[in-house]
């Protein structure tokens, strides 16, 4: 079982022309996922490998069955290419796209809101992946089998690595949120999913300096989340006032402090890791456990 | 990128939100001769992104072209909270009848747009929020409806503004939210917006962030930035295309993915303890692909900076292979040449066991690969303190 994205998911890909389309079109075959479509209003009618192109995502579904769309454009389209993905109401959209202006992420998160038949995962994120079953996006398919752990995550390579280090244990669905101010799927949203879903038993949860998102998803989990969460935060170390990497990442004032978030996590029961590999053993003693 | 006053000004009155009339001034003749120009009193603001200048003594109201070169004599070359006045902001002074507040900003937590606007302005909001909450009306905005002249009113009374103020507030607040969506600004706050002794409202104070996300349509910004406070080292890595950003310590640290990255600074500086509080020097993060162009690059910008006695290479092959990372580890010590730092690298993930084999078999003196982050971690802070 996984969160999301399953057996039955069959990914079209828009921007599926572009170099990283292409290249991450192929990864995702070759991972064995269900790429059944791309989008490119020019090139409707040509084929990246042996993927048909469509003008548009509604074509796509109608011609594929096309259930998840991953979104590759460059930054000043991707709001028109998340608008085409909601109003074609597919159910799960993943905007890969790094630097996309905050307007545009906030306007096309509340049209999806308003339309209420799309999630959208990002932007700025690895994707998704259900190991062995399916993949959405750029996470390398072959780090760990599949498995009863849950990862959310706002950052792509601590993903990698947490996956790494369990990959004994395996995991059901690992999902990237992304690192910008305002993201379509957020951690209370996978945290629920997980708690839900009978193939997972426990969830990893990777944060970072930044807003509040973690302090409110430590609230969430006290009061909605049986299932035991192991949590880490980066950016312990981060000076006030300077980006770090991802849009969303910087402490402003007395806001958005990983210490402030990790005594948020501990209050609500969630064990935090010092470091990636200290918060993989408290995983690791938790899943030798149960 | 936070915008100084008298830039958030320039976009106000850009967008028709009314500012007072000034010019700024980088020496005391200048401030003379726009006090001359402006006639009357002026007032006297320094320049610099920080707030609680009044009370700092940046701002002062001069009664002639004198007294203006006066008072920026004395205002120029201020440290202000850190920040030194390079320029001056003069100003028609305004008649002050009441100050309020007024901002619109993006809420990360409801992931949408939020109008705050309040009564009580001119002081810190953050002291108003704590002390009277009621008095700080925060209104939602819709990011698909924006804030027409009906919402702008809205705010105005959910403020409490009187009503003499209200006409006035309403047409201003619908062209600050213009200036916030034209200029893709995460915030524009007017504290205080005024009401002058003949009945107009004009924003009195300016501060805009602005979104760099942005950027690409607002070519426009690049006059905003201000050169003489980008670290040179930023500057050159952000010509490369690098993620940099300068820290005060003594490790250099390389890595692939912000949240590894800002994960490595954290894990160093715990490492660091050890030996004398060492730290890290910097962030940077070179990104999904690694190559040895990329590498150099980054290994050059970290090595300029005299402070690095030891450098952390923190990679975790995801897409891209670590055998591939490390001949291109190799071939940048090749294009930056005379490497004497130490160079600990730590290889996971993807063909790890391949790329450690490479390092091993090149053998170079300065390369020492570790297999655990937090045990490279340790030999880079030890080898920073041995160095220093």
């Amino acid at each position: 079982m996984a969160i999301w994205l399953d057996e039955n998911s069959r990914i079209v890909v828009q921007g599926i022309t572009g170099s990283e389309g292409t290249k991450h079109t192929r990864r995702m075959l070759a991972s064995g996922a269900k790429v059944v479509a791309g989008v490119n209003a020019r090139k409707a009618g040509q084929k990246v490998d042996d993927v048909p192109v469509f003008g548009s995502v509604t074509d796509a579904i109608a011609q594929t069955g096309a259930n998840v769309s991953v979104i590759f454009v460059p930054p000043r389209f991707t709001k028109d290419a998340a608008i085409e993905a909601v109003d074609a109401a597919i159910p799960l959209a993943v905007v890969i796209t790094e630097g996309v202006p905050v307007h545009d992420t906030t306007e096309f998160f509340a049209y999806s809101k308003s339309k209420g038949t799309t999630r959208i995962i990002g932007p700025n994120c690895p994707g998704i992946a259900s190991p062995g079953v399916s993949n959405a996006g750029i996470i390398p398919a072959d780090i760990t089998p599949g498995g009863r752990i849950g990862l959310v995550s706002k950052s792509g390579t601590l993903t990698y690595q947490m996956m790494y280090e369990l990959r004994e244990f395996g995991f059901s669905t690992c999902v990237g949120i992304g690192g910008d101010p305002v993201i379509g799927t957020t951690h209370i949203d996978a945290l629920d999913a997980f708690q839900a879903d009978p193939g997972t038993d426990a969830i990893v949860m990777i944060g970072e300096i930044g807003g509040d998102a973690e302090e409110r998803a430590a609230a969430h989990i006290e009061a909605h989340v049986s299932k035991p969460v192991v949590g880490y935060v980066a950016g312990f170390t981060a000076p006030e006032g300077k980006t770090m990497g991802h849009a969303g990442a910087i402490v402003s004032g007395s806001s958005g402090t990983a210490q402030a978030k990790k005594e948020a996590l501990e209050k609500a029961g969630v064990r935090v890791g010092k470091t990636p590999s200290e918060t993989a053993r408290l995983m690791a003693d938790i899943m030798r456990s149960l | 990128m936070d915008l100084f006053e008298y830039q958030a000004k320039k976009l106000f009155a850009e967008h028709g939100v009314p500012v007072p009339t000034g010019k700024t001034a980088t020496t005391p003749e200048e401030a003379r001769a726009i006090a001359t120009e402006l006639g009357g009193k002026v007032v006297v603001k320094a320049q610099v992104k920080a707030g609680g200048r009044g009370k700092a003594g940046g701002v002062k109201v001069a009664d002639g072209p004198d007294d203006a070169f006066a008072k920026a004599t004395a205002i120029l070359g201020m440290d202000i909270k850190g920040h030194t006045v390079h320029s001056v902001l003069v100003e028609e002074a305004s008649n002050i009848a009441e100050e309020y507040y007024a901002s619109f900003l993006l809420d990360r937590a409801n992931r949408t747009f939020l109008a705050m606007a309040s009564r009580e302005g001119g002081m810190e909001i953050e002291e108003v929020a704590a002390t009277n909450p009621e008095a700080l009306a925060r209104i939602l905005i819709d990011p698909l409806t924006g804030v027409d002249a009906a919402k702008a009113r809205e705010i105005a009374v959910a403020a409490k503004l009187p009503e003499a103020a209200l006409d006035g507030a309403t047409e201003l607040l619908a062209k600050l939210w213009t200036v916030f969506v034209k200029s893709d600004a995460t915030l524009v706050e007017v504290n205080p917006l005024i009401l002058t002794g003949d009945g107009k409202v004009i924003a009195l104070d300016g501060k805009v962030s602005l979104d760099e996300n942005a950027d690409f349509r607002h070519p426009e910004n690049e006059a905003f930035v201000d050169v003489s406070a980008v670290d040179p080292l930023e500057q050159k890595a952000k010509e490369k295309g690098l993620n940099y950003v300068k820290l005060e310590g003594e490790v250099g640290i390389i890595g692939n993915g912000a949240g590894l990255v800002m994960s490595t600074l954290d894990v160093v500086t715990y490492a660091g303890e050890e030996f004398g509080g060492k730290r890290p020097a910097n962030f940077l993060d070179i990104g999904g692909g690694a190559s040895a162009e990329v590498m150099a690059n980054g290994l050059s910008i970290i090595l300029g900076d005299p402070s690095v006695k030891s450098v952390f290479v923190n990679i975790f092959g995801g897409i891209t292979a670590c055998d591939a990372v490390a001949n291109g580890i190799i071939q940048a010590l090749d294009i930056v040449g005379n490497v004497t730092t130490p160079l600990v690298v730590r290889l996971d993930g993807n063909n790890a066991e391949e790329g450690r084999r490479i390092l091993a078999e090149a053998n170079l003196p300065v390369v020492k690969p570790v297999d655990t982050m937090d045990g490279a971690a340790k030999l880079a802070a030890q080898l920073a303190a041995a160095a220093a």
